[in-house]
């Protein structure tokens, strides 16, 4: 491993340390019992089976919007629509679940696979005004996604909506639609294997295949990509499709997996996160389920902090925007990295003579 | 010597990537002058100036300003001194009006809040009729023609009291009725007392209007000169020359059949200039056609449409009988065409990938390196173990970031990826500048050596050794057209070549470029 | 049908526009000030929910809420601030710094609720006040333009008020002219000596203060609360109205005007004809997406043209 890359990992690690460091200096500061808190929330999620089961429950949306982002920002594209894609997804999963009668099994890869499709559909929309119209596809994609909401709450409340049930809440989701529990005492379903082959697919495609490297390149120098003979327009098109797909996917999972109902008057918010996996795993899908183990195992720890302290779990977030702001930043150990860069540049000089 | 308005003594400037631009530098000014200074690109003649304006500084040397010593450590500092720059890449806001533009920085005020709008334009109107400039400041500088956004250019420097105007390369953007108009502003300019460098390598202008010229050459300062006193053909022999000859061991060609034909290729840029002129060649297997000639002259132009990446152009090329059009940029790269980049940081690499990620970039498609989804990751990293090792790339592994190389190593990565497609038609365009002498040395022997193979190669290359030294046949390219063709490159001078790139002879027949 | 159409023309209904007007206007003439200086200011959204619940602490705190709004102003321009100093000084990307602010707003506006009052998700605990609706004189007696104008509340004014100051900052001040120089060709605007860092600094700060103003709006303006997430998006919007009113002020107005229509005429089409509801919401977005591609569309184009020239 050559120095920067060890570089790289230094300044990941430090991120994250210092971001829990001012959290915890917050709890220190603002609650009655600030060690007991940083105890819970270091050590809660590992107290018992069906707690660190919520941690696992928790990754599980966050690895496929983290894939599909990984994705989509690959092609330099600041596509937001992951957010709306899982929305979209979910609710299109719930509707094949509810309308279209199928044996278990094949029930819910139907639902999935056409929550996929409608997940794809949507954040290929910003795409293709981007290249029809040069309009920016963060603007178009965030106007979306709330449009997605909406489309979400109409389907629910005049074709989804059970009268019985107290909230607004879709009649209940099939038994042959929903997916099985995969362990005893949680709740962590067989959602789990699709992530993690979603997982191996995503880095297989991004860093194996022709078209993501094509992806990659046209990310990194869409001029070089050009000139080397990449065909920019398919690559932006195939890889918001796809991230796309893969975040409306983990809406379908995530519905049949956790819901016993489609209840979703909100936004979920796992779009968003997926931009703090992503930048965590730094692009590359195979570390999305660490960066995805990471945030869920925080956040499930503010909530046990939360439930037995005085200390509420948003704290989380402010360690979330530290990780980010630091992993991104670079001047943030900007001047150790340029030592060990020259440090590089002239051994390699020293090899070469006089240049 | 009490006309003598600046000096600069004994400048030395050294880039941190180890190249000489300037090695210790004479020159001084006459109050009221216009001073040619001229060189080929790379001469050093650009480094000197931003030195002059401060963008660099210099390691070595002194500027005399009005026999005071002066320290210029920022374009700020040059303009307090009275020294103003006409950059070639206008310094101009495009929304913003001409004469917010010319105030910019130093905007009249009332009620100490709000900018005066009607005084600025008043300033800047009065400005433009002192020196008979005839523009409209109340228009907005994107709707503007070069010329005479060059003339706010030009304003905006008055306006901060510039004494002394240097001007880069001020008529390579504009038209022949543009020029002309300048060069009468120009010498009212002088009339008033102002000071003004012209960089240029056009010696027609030069004659024309300056009265000094000083001639640089590789960093060194080769003589300054009043105009009258020297010939065109002195000039260009200092210009254009050859400080140290290589000699390389070359068989002669044996070209066979044609491969690339261009007929009538004319293109324009952005700006509607004709850069491309109703070019016609040909290229055979196993020969070199150089292009020689000063940069600006439509090479680069004429090089983008045989790769695909300008379509809109007139005329016919035809790769190996097929239209270039039709085959688009990947259809060129499939008939084994290779194409070594100008600028080698935008087209030729992507810096904050890996060797291995560049080196694969135009055949990633190959049925070695991937079946019809996936690549062969093993074999590509066997060959870029390979590549790294032939092209003697100097780095710690494929993994390593091409941006962490050194500028003669990424050309080499460059070189590496074009040449290992096994190509039948290289277009090299600069394909060995500003990198150390060993790497240049190895990539021209590369071409030699596929030339002898077999394939095609068009050079296109501002330095003089390598066209001399590399081409079969030779065409020099000028204002957009061919003005020499030479079938005998041994028995060319370089004073005779310098005389068609400078535009001072002419070849109307052009016998030797097309076959047939 | 005929009873929508008279609701449309009717005077509360532009009384109502102006008012679901307010919070977008300030938030698109946040984003132009950003954007017109060369920075993407994504964080508009959080910008907007921290001063929302910084209006609300403070107006109960000091039983005041013009405090309550200059406690807001400066906490919204200190978070502008602070995306400068992330953007300029430790050199992070402005969109996702802007995304992290975001999403620590989100968080962080609950955690300190929580901290301070004990609520969860609305502050239901804080006597916090709103900020007073202003009858407009000798307007007020013209009937119909009086019924829309008058009695707005005193920030739609200080909005309307704001496009006429951002448009004379802009375009009649020596700070405005540097401004658009520095976002639009920074190197010529250093090449003047122009200090472009400092001006940038300068814009992202005014680009914050215009966003408060707008979160004061949403929790002191009709309402005397806050409440989680209340911003619902308004931030993005203006980033989308923003770009789809060329970063002028006066394009900001329009678009914005065109936004709160879109979605007061919603709430008439409700009770006119029976479109659902949950449709009749999309409308404000679809608008801005179709808006915002025609502008680009147009703008592309003329760039085209004018190369070609």
């Amino acid at each position: 491993m050559s120095k920067t890359s060890k570089l790289n990992i230094l300044r990941t690690a430090l991120s994250i340390i210092i971001a829990l460091a001012i959290s915890f200096i917050i709890i220190y500061f603002i609650s009655e019992e600030p060690f007991r808190a940083i105890n819970k929330m270091i050590l809660g999620p590992l107290r018992s089976r069906r707690i660190f089961g919520n941690v696992i429950e928790l990754m599980i949306p966050l690895i496929f919007t983290g894939v599909g982002v990984c994705i989509m920002f690959s092609a330099s594209q600041f596509n937001l629509g992951a957010e709306g894609s899982f929305h979209i997804g979910g609710l299109v999963g719930a509707m094949a679940a509810l309308w279209i009668p199928l044996p278990s099994f094949i029930h819910p890869l139907v639902a999935i696979l056409l929550g996929g499709i409608a997940g794809a559909i949507f954040t290929f929309i910003p795409a293709l005004l981007k290249i029809k119209t040069s309009s920016s596809e963060l603007v178009s994609s965030l106007m979306l996604n709330y449009i997605a909401l909406s489309f979400g709450n109409y389907i629910l409340s005049y074709f989804l909506k059970d009268p019985k049930a107290g909230a607004p809440a879709s009649y209940l989701i099939p038994n042959t639609a929903r997916l099985s529990i995969l362990i005893n005492d949680t709740s962590i379903h067989t959602g789990l294997i699709i992530a993690i082959l979603v997982t191996i697919f995503g880095y297989i495609f991004l860093y194996k295949s022709k078209t993501g490297y094509e992806i990659r390149v046209a990310g990194q120098n869409e001029q070089f990509a050009r000139y080397s003979g990449i065909n920019i327009v398919k690559v932006i098109l195939i890889s918001q499709l796809l991230g796309g797909f893969i975040a409306g996917i983990g809406g379908s999972v995530q519905l049949l997996g956790m819901y016993r109902r489609f209840s979703w008057i909100v936004l979920l918010g796992y779009g968003w996160d997926a931009v703090i996996v992503t930048t965590l795993a730094k692009k590359n899908p195979l570390y999305v389920p660490i960066s995805a183990f990471f945030l869920a195992y925080i956040r499930i720890g503010a909530d046990i902090m939360s439930r037995t302290t005085d200390v509420s779990p948003e704290i989380v977030s402010i360690t979330q925007g530290v990780i980010i702001i630091l992993i991104v930043a670079e001047q943030f150990l900007s001047k150790y990295r340029h030592k060990i860069i020259t440090k590089e540049a002239k051994s390699l000089l020293d090899t070469e003579g006089v240049e | 010597m009490s006309d003598i308005i600046l000096e600069m003594k004994d400048i030395l400037k050294i880039y941190p990537n180890g190249i000489v631009a300037n090695e210790h530098i004479n020159l001084s000014l006459k109050k009221g002058e216009i001073h040619a200074l001229l060189g080929e690109n790379g001469a050093g003649k650009s480094t000197l100036m931003k030195v002059l304006f401060g963008i660099e500084i210099p390691e070595e040397g002194e500027i005399i300003l009005k026999g005071k010593r002066v320290y210029i450590k920022s374009p700020h500092e040059a303009i307090a001194n009275g020294i103003g720059m006409v950059h070639q890449h206008f310094m101009l806001v495009p929304s913003l009006t001409a004469a917010e533009n010319i105030i910019l920085g130093v905007e009249p005020r009332k009620f100490g809040l709000f900018t005066n709008m009607e005084k600025a334009i008043e300033v800047a109107d009065n400005i433009a009729k002192m020196y008979n400039f005839d523009i409209d400041v109340r228009a907005k500088v994107e709707t503007l023609p070069v010329g005479i956004k060059q003339k706010v250019e030009i304003l905006k420097a008055l306006y901060r009291g510039a004494e002394i105007l240097i001007l880069d390369e001020p008529t390579a953007v504009l038209t022949p009725q543009e020029t002309e108009e300048l060069f009468i502003q120009l010498n009212k300019l002088k009339e008033k007392g102002h000071t003004i460098i012209f960089i240029s390598h056009k010696l027609d202008e030069i004659k024309l209007i300056c009265d000094r010229l000083t001639i640089m050459r590789n960093g060194k300062n080769k003589g300054t000169y009043k105009t009258e006193d020297v010939t065109t053909e002195e000039i260009s022999r200092l210009m254009v020359g050859r400080d140290v000859f290589l000699e390389f061991d070359k068989e002669k060609a044996n070209p066979k059949k044609t491969v690339l034909k261009v007929r009538d290729v004319s293109v324009k840029n952005k700006l509607g200039n004709l850069k491309v002129n109703n070019i016609s060649f040909d290229i055979r297997e196993g020969e070199i056609l150089g292009i020689a000639g000063v940069e600006g002259n439509g090479q680069n132009e004429l090089v983008d449409i045989l790769t695909g990446l300008n379509e809109n152009y007139t005329g016919n090329v035809l790769i190996f009988n097929k239209e270039a059009k039709e085959l688009g940029i990947k259809g060129i790269r499939d008939l084994k065409v290779s194409h070594i980049p100008e600028d080698r940081m935008t087209y030729g690499c992507a810096k904050d990938m890996d060797i291995l990620q560049n080196v694969f970039s135009n055949q990633y498609g190959d049925e070695k390196y991937s079946s019809k989804y996936l690549l062969k990751s093993k074999a590509m990293e066997t060959r870029a173990e390979e590549l790294i090792d032939e092209f003697l790339i100097k780095c710690n592994s494929f993994k390593q970031s091409v941006g962490m190389l050194s500028g003669g190593n990424i050309q080499k990565v460059v070189v590496a990826r074009e040449f290992s497609v096994g190509p039948k038609i290289i277009v090299a365009n600069q394909p060995t500048r500003g990198i150390d002498v060993g790497a240049a040395e190895f990539i021209r022997k590369k071409i030699i050596e596929f030339r002898d193979q077999g394939c095609a190669v068009l050079l296109v290359s501002a330095d003089l050794n390598e066209v001399f030294e590399l081409s079969d046949r030779l065409a020099v390219m000028y204002k957009g057209e061919f003005s020499g063709v030479f079938t005998n490159v041994e028995e060319l001078t370089e004073e005779e070549l310098g005389k068609y790139m400078l535009g001072l002879k002419k070849d109307e027949k052009l016998e030797g470029i097309i076959y047939e | 049908m005929q009873s929508v159409f008279n609701i449309i023309f009717s005077p509360d209904f532009f009384y109502d526009v102006l008012r679901v007007t307010t919070p977008i206007l300030f938030a698109t003439l946040a984003a132009t000030v950003a954007s017109r200086s060369g920075i993407f200011n994504i964080a508009l959204e959080g910008i907007m929910l921290i001063a929302a619940l910084v209006g609300v602490i403070f107006s109960a705190y000091f039983s005041s809420a013009w405090l309550g709004l200059l406690f807001a102003l400066i906490s919204g321009g200190l978070v502008g601030l602070f995306l400068g100093f992330l953007v300029l000084k430790l050199k992070t990307d402005a969109i996702l710094a802007g995304i992290a602010i975001n999403l620590m707003a989100a968080g962080g506006t609950i955690f300190l609720l929580y901290i301070i009052s004990g609520d969860r998700g609305v502050s239901s605990s804080i006597k916090s006040l709103v900020l007073p609706k202003f009858p407009l004189p000798v307007i007020k007696n013209i009937p119909i333009i009086g019924t829309i104008l008058s009695m707005q509340n005193i920030l739609t004014y200080v909005v309307l008020l704001s496009v006429i100051v951002i448009h004379i900052l802009l375009y009649k001040t020596p700070l405005g002219l540097k401004i658009r120089a520095v976002g639009e060709n920074p190197n010529a605007a250093e090449s003047v000596g122009i200090n472009v860092h400092k001006i940038q600094y300068i814009a992202v700060t005014i680009s914050g203060i215009l966003a408060a103003f707008g979160g004061a709006f949403l929790s002191m303006g009709y309402l005397s609360m806050f409440s989680n997430g209340m911003t619902a998006g308004r931030g993005f919007i203006g980033l989308a109205a923003d770009a789809m009113g060329g970063s002028t002020p006066i394009g900001a107005l329009l678009v914005s005007l065109l936004f709160g229509i879109a979605d007061s005429m919603g709430n008439v089409i409700q009770t006119g004809i029976k479109i659902p509801y949950e449709i009749v919401q999309m409308l404000p977005y679809i608008t801005t997406i179709v808006g915002l591609a025609i502008f680009s569309y147009s703008k592309k184009k003329q760039i085209e043209k004018l190369k070609s020239k």
